[in-house]
């Protein structure tokens, strides 16, 4: 029943981060809001996989592929929001702040 | 409690159908990319529910090199953005 809780508060926070992408005007807002709100939502139906199985095969595999997902999904969108801007693509029309351009130069 | 999960799967697949409206839709290469980035992540979910379906344990592992498969792929891609080389 635990296990259950657990899925459906990741299945809201995949929704979200489908709202998101969807949505949202620019590729930088976009990649922010999806990335974060999915890899919670898909970490929290692997904690349920593992309050369903328990101390067993199929639980000891979510435990570990947990972090794999964790960092995995944090590190690749961060390389491709920084190729993302070396590639040329401009901010949305209504962003106000851009501290990365005196970085780069 | 099954039918409930029934529907919690078809809710996720639902979900990666929408990272798939991006992938075809998205004006820019990079938006393209975010479209396969979230796909892959919402994939996991999908294997995860059709273990605790099925009870059978081998589905996870697919889950598990998805996100590695797909880890590479997005610093493949996000390289070739940038305009380097695959060795530098």
């Amino acid at each position: 029943m635990i296990s259950l809780i657990f899925i459906i508060i990741g299945i809201l926070f995949n929704m979200l981060g489908c709202v998101g992408i969807v949505r949202l005007p620019d590729t930088y807002n976009r990649l922010q809001a999806a990335t974060k709100a999915v890899t919670l939502g898909c970490c929290s139906i692997l904690i349920g996989v593992i309050f369903h199985f328990g101390v067993s095969d199929a639980g000891t595999k979510a435990l570990i592929a947990i972090p794999i997902l964790f960092f995995g999904s944090t590190v690749a969108a961060h390389a491709l929001i920084r190729g993302t801007y070396h590639f040329g693509i401009k901010l949305g029309k209504k962003s106000v702040k851009d501290d990365y351009k005196d970085a780069v130069k | 409690m099954n039918e409930f999960l029934d529907i919690l799967l078809y809710i996720q697949i639902a979900l990666s159908g929408i990272c798939l409206y991006r992938i075809i839709r998205g004006p820019t290469i990079p938006d393209r990319m975010v479209g396969v980035d979230i796909f892959g992540i919402l994939v996991v979910g999908v294997c995860a529910i059709i273990t605790i379906q099925t009870e059978r344990s081998f589905i996870l592992d697919i889950g598990i090199a998805w996100i590695i498969l797909s880890f590479i792929g997005t610093l493949t891609l996000a390289k070739y953005l940038t305009g380097k080389k695959l060795n530098e």
